[in-house]
């Protein structure tokens, strides 16, 4: 049987870009304990159209995890308390009657508020037309296997190209730094064969673009802990180490510049 | 033939006005590129760090000779604290002159320790820049104490050196009776005035915050990521810096309690010397 839960929420309501923000208080009952957190603002959306309010714009799509798109700090946390949980999988069981939820959008200067919670993320597609790519040569499909792929590297790599996009990490970060999205950009494609070609351009490239926009990591390790799919802090020091190297190597030989 | 496959993540970039906060430097030539970027200073900031460490790690296990009292070096009684001073301005003589191998390591040092401070101060402006407050109150989750007090623990160091070198090595602050080279009676004269004892106490505590989430962190940013490193991380982070801490903070409450102190008497050439206190312990010793 589900229970339904009485919930006070502070949100962050804030017109467009330009405007003025300030937390608005709301009172959210009857919210059945089995709605997702992004069904519990629908619920309370409607009673707000009901009432011709302005319902509360927040970021969503597929709302199964998979795409990066919602996300917003959920009492301080971005992504809410669950770890290894995006806002739309956290689940209103894991709150209890009564509770005061504050919800804020993320926060960091390369990431401006557009209206109430959602918040324009494009620098992180900068990064990737920086260099998340590979070059394929076109034609008819390559036969199965002709390139051996290690399990262990494939498993690395796809535990790097886990990654949503969301900015949970940027917005989690006390420097708002990039280091966890850009480097698990990289070693998805820096770990593979297909991605040796342009690995060290690639490096260089997204990190001096991530360095435009983001802070500087100095290793708190709080976008580990807001990841939705825990990305490991192990990328970055991978990314610093081809970096590294991408400054030291002789590209102009290895073709790369 | 060749079709780059891009893939983005977010569906608002087409209409969006993501500025940068800042536009790409023009490359200076190697290595002077590196340190252009935050990644590159990251690296000089663990290089630097590292070095330090070392220096520090080495400079508690020196002061243990403090311990050790009155030693007979040469035919003389003498601190060995102060013997072992001597030694360190005869470090490689006679490849080098007396004191120039000091110095070379005392300039090393220095630039070592402008290079973490311009980093860290480029940094943390950075950083500054980058960031947008939250209205609402964080919850942290894994940044920890040492972590979000770097540049506060490293400011407050940075002053606690300053004024080291100038109670102990150039004698500047008044309250005891310098002499260049006695370290034991320096130290005992310094430490003696329970304020400077606290202040060296507090010091010491925060180096060792300090150099806790460096030594932590010093890993990741030099790009060694062997799994194996990850277990042990933290362990040598916590234990490199207690045994600096323990060593550190033993130093003052040794003084003060008097474990270390400095006795006038127990030095001098020979018995036969016309030193009245020799003649005293020598009558003493029959
Ligand atoms: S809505 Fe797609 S990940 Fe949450």
């Amino acid at each position: 049987m589900s229970q339904t839960l009485n919930l006070t929420l502070k949100i962050w309501r804030q017109e467009g870009p330009n405007a003025k923000g300030s937390f608005e208080s709301y009172q959210a009952n009857n919210i059945p304990d089995d709605a997702s957190f992004l069904e519990m603002l629908d619920i309370v959306n409607e009673s707000l159209i009901e009432n011709n309010q302005v319902p509360i714009e927040f970021p969503h799509d597929c709302r199964e995890g998979i795409c990066g798109t919602c996300g917003v700090m959920i009492n301080g946390r971005a992504h809410g308390q669950e770890i290894g949980t995006a806002t739309c999988q956290l689940h209103m069981r894991k709150f209890n009657d009564g509770d005061t939820i504050v919800i804020e959008p993320w926060r960091a200067a390369a990431f401006p508020v557009v209206k109430d919670l959602v918040v324009d993320r494009s620098p992180l597609d900068k990064i990737v037309e920086a260099g998340g790519y590979i070059t394929a040569p076109t034609g008819s499909a390559p036969d199965a296997n002709e390139m051996p792929i290690p399990k262990d590297v494939a498993e690395s790599s796809m535990d790097a190209a886990a990654c949503i996009g969301c900015g949970a990490c940027v917005a989690a970060c006390p420097n708002s730094a990039g280091q966890l999205f850009t480097s698990a950009k990289l070693w998805h494609l820096n770990s593979l064969p297909q991605g040796q070609a342009e690995r060290y351009k690639r490096t260089e490239e997204m990190v001096e673009t991530m360095e435009q926009y983001f802070g500087s990591c100095t290793n708190h390790g709080e976008c580990k802990e807001a990841c939705p799919k825990e990305i490991s802090l192990d990328f970055i020091a991978e990314m610093n180490k081809d970096y590294m190297k991408s400054k030291v190597k002789n590209r102009k030989k290895a073709g790369q510049k | 033939m060749t079709t780059p496959i891009v893939t983005t993540n977010n569906t608002m970039a087409k209409n969006s006005a993501a500025t940068p906060l800042r536009s790409k430097p023009k490359q200076l030539p190697f290595p002077l590129n590196l340190y252009q970027t935050a990644v590159g200073k990251k690296w000089v900031m663990a290089v630097t760090g590292l070095m330090l460490v070392g220096f520090v790690f080495a400079h508690m296990v020196g002061n243990l000779k403090l311990y050790l009292g009155v030693v007979t070096h040469h035919g003389e009684r003498i601190y060995d604290a102060d013997v072992y001073a001597e030694f360190l301005r005869n470090l490689l003589v006679p490849i080098f002159p007396e004191t120039v191998f000091l110095w070379i390591l005392r300039l090393g040092l220095l630039a070592a320790v402008v290079l973490h401070i311009h980093s860290a101060y480029a940094l943390t402006r950075m950083n500054i820049n980058s960031n947008d407050r939250y209205e609402s109150k964080r919850d942290w989750l894994a940044a920890n104490f040492a972590s979000r007090t770097m540049r506060y623990s490293g400011t407050i160091v940075l002053f606690y050196i300053l004024f080291h070198i100038a109670d102990l090595t150039l004698g500047l602050i008044p309250g005891y009776d310098w002499h260049h080279g006695a370290v034991q009676s320096n130290v005992v004269g310094s430490l003696s005035n329970p304020i400077v004892a606290a202040f060296y106490l507090v010091a010491n505590v925060l180096l060792t915050v300090h150099i806790f989430h460096g030594i932590y962190s010093m890993f990741r940013s030099l790009g060694l990521n062997n799994p194996a490193f990850d277990k042990i991380r933290q362990g040598a982070a916590a234990g490199i810096s207690g045994l600096i801490l323990l060593g550190n903070v033993s130093f003052p409450i040794a003084v003060l309690t008097g474990v270390v102190d400095y006795d006038v008497c127990a030095e001098g050439v020979t018995a036969s010397e016309e030193n009245s206190c020799v003649i005293e312990e020598s009558h003493d010793a029959a």
